[in-house]
């Protein structure tokens, strides 16, 4: 079970209340992450992501176990604390915006 | 009783604001998606009920809502928008080419008869239409496509494409605006498109002929005269009387002629209402006194109405698509400011109240007339 910790503004969106867990099957990567977070709230597609696994949009980024991800590839395994459940997968709205 | 509904995009949400025939006391719901821009919000002419609203932030990007009773709930609907084939490149800011790349929506115009039927005006400017409630949208890529695409130059507010009118009278016919490259007519159903811009003067345009590049604010048109349309250009109020073949200025005495909304009475085709705006480098009403002009001749005279409205120490700005009009039999005016107000007028422009005082900043008002 994986654990994502999405901003305010997308839990609106998803109508989603919390962290989201999802069950993935296989390798458990950012990209695949967001494949079972898309499929679980289509409503977040194209929000985090361009459509289609599309890039990062510019103001979205991506943390685990104090690491920042955003530049990381996407299909590269993610840390075991996020893979097994005990460290959440943060997907943070940057500081911009007003 | 009929009644009225106000649909108010603003730069944090969305409101609606609800009141009977009489127009004097308001029902105030929202704010509807917090947070988010609202670029625009309006109803289906064949389903009241039937909302659409453009969503966007700067993290998140676009998103489309709809609704199917009248803004109580909403549904989150289709968000890919991508232009037909290879995009190719429009001249940027500095004259270079520039990549086409879908921003935002600025605004949604619902079929006259479909409910399901709709065309979304984006950044960078294109023609989107979706035929199944707002779920899958397409491009229609003439207008994109046409032999000036590559040369249009975003406004300073970005190359949208913020007017599109359906003429009730001439299925096929349809009107789209964008800044800065100007007017274009389909005759088609929006397959393939022209410029429309004979007769705008525009500074910084050396060609008095040139066929694009004029930076339109916002047209209107009355729908029992589809032949007649009205202009906020940057500066210059235009008309024009054949479908935008040609257009002649009708600024008149206005006391400037910049500004950005234009809107014509329900009832009345040549009564017509524009809000001047000081310049374009000082965006707010000349001497701090925010007035609608309304001219009762399709132009060119033109009389201040201020009854209701700050007449001192107003520093604030009505954007292009934030005035509307109602259909009941004393018209109702309604606009709203960047400060945040939503002023009505029930009688057609002669007294003004505010709705709201201290929304965000509003950035469009429709509204919509309701059995």
């Amino acid at each position: 079970m994986i654990r994502v910790a999405l901003p305010s503004h997308l839990r609106a969106l998803a109508r989603a209340s919390g962290e989201v867990e999802l069950d993935i099957s296989g390798p458990v990567t950012q990209c695949t992450v967001l494949d079972a977070l898309e499929a679980r709230y289509p409503t977040l597609r194209g929000t985090i992501r361009g459509h289609g696994r599309g890039p990062r949009r510019a103001f979205i980024r991506f943390y685990a176990c104090e690491q920042d991800l955003s530049h990381q590839d996407p299909h590269s395994p993610l840390p075991e604390p996020v893979t097994s459940g005990a460290e959440p997968y943060l997907i943070v709205a940057a500081m911009a915006g007003g | 009783m009929s009644g009225v509904r106000v649909l108010v995009g603003t730069r944090k949400g969305a409101f609606v604001l609800s009141a009977d025939g009489r127009r004097e006391r308001w029902e105030v719901s929202g704010p509807h998606f917090a947070g988010w821009e609202i670029y625009h919000v309006k109803g289906s002419p064949a389903d009241p009920g039937r909302l659409y609203a453009s969503q966007y932030s700067g993290w998140s990007g676009q998103v489309i809502q709809r609704s199917d009773d009248g803004g109580q709930t909403w549904e989150t609907v289709g968000n890919q928008f991508s232009y037909d084939g290879t995009p190719g490149t429009h001249q940027w800011y500095d004259g270079t080419p520039h990549p086409w790349e879908f921003e935002r929506v600025w605004h949604l115009e619902p079929s006259l008869d479909d409910p399901d039927t709709v065309y979304a005006g984006v950044e960078d400017a294109g023609l989107f239409t979706s035929a199944d409630g707002g779920q899958h949208w397409e491009e229609l890529p003439g207008l994109r496509g046409h032999d000036t695409g590559a040369s249009w130059q975003p406004g300073a507010g970005g190359m949208c494409l913020h007017t599109i009118i359906l003429d009730p009278g001439r299925p096929g016919r349809m009107f789209a605006a964008i800044s800065a490259a100007g007017a274009f007519r389909s005759d088609d159903s929006g397959q393939s498109w022209r410029p429309v811009n004979r007769g705008l003067q525009s500074e910084g345009i050396p060609d008095p002929d040139a066929e694009v590049g004029h930076c339109v604010h916002r047209l209107a048109m009355h729908p029992s005269r589809p032949d007649v349309l009205y202009m906020q250009k940057h500066w210059d109020v235009m008309r024009s009387d054949d479908a935008g073949e040609s257009w002649h200025e009708v600024s008149g005495n206005l006391p400037t002629d910049f500004g950005f909304p234009i809107d014509v009475h329900a009832h009345e085709p040549d009564t017509i209402y524009v809000v001047p705006i000081t310049s374009d480098a000082q965006h707010f009403p000349p001497e701090g006194k925010l007035r609608v002009y309304r001219s009762r001749t399709g132009g060119d005279e033109w009389e201040p109405l201020t009854s209701g409205l700050p007449q001192q120490h107003c520093y604030v700005n009505v954007l292009r698509d934030a005035m509307a009009v109602d259909s009941l039999d004393s018209c109702g005016v309604y606009f709203g400011t960047t400060g945040g107000q939503v002023y009505a007028s029930p009688d057609a422009g002669d007294t003004w109240a505010p709705i709201v005082r201290d929304l965000p900043a509003v950035l469009s008002v429709e509204v919509q007339t309701l059995p």
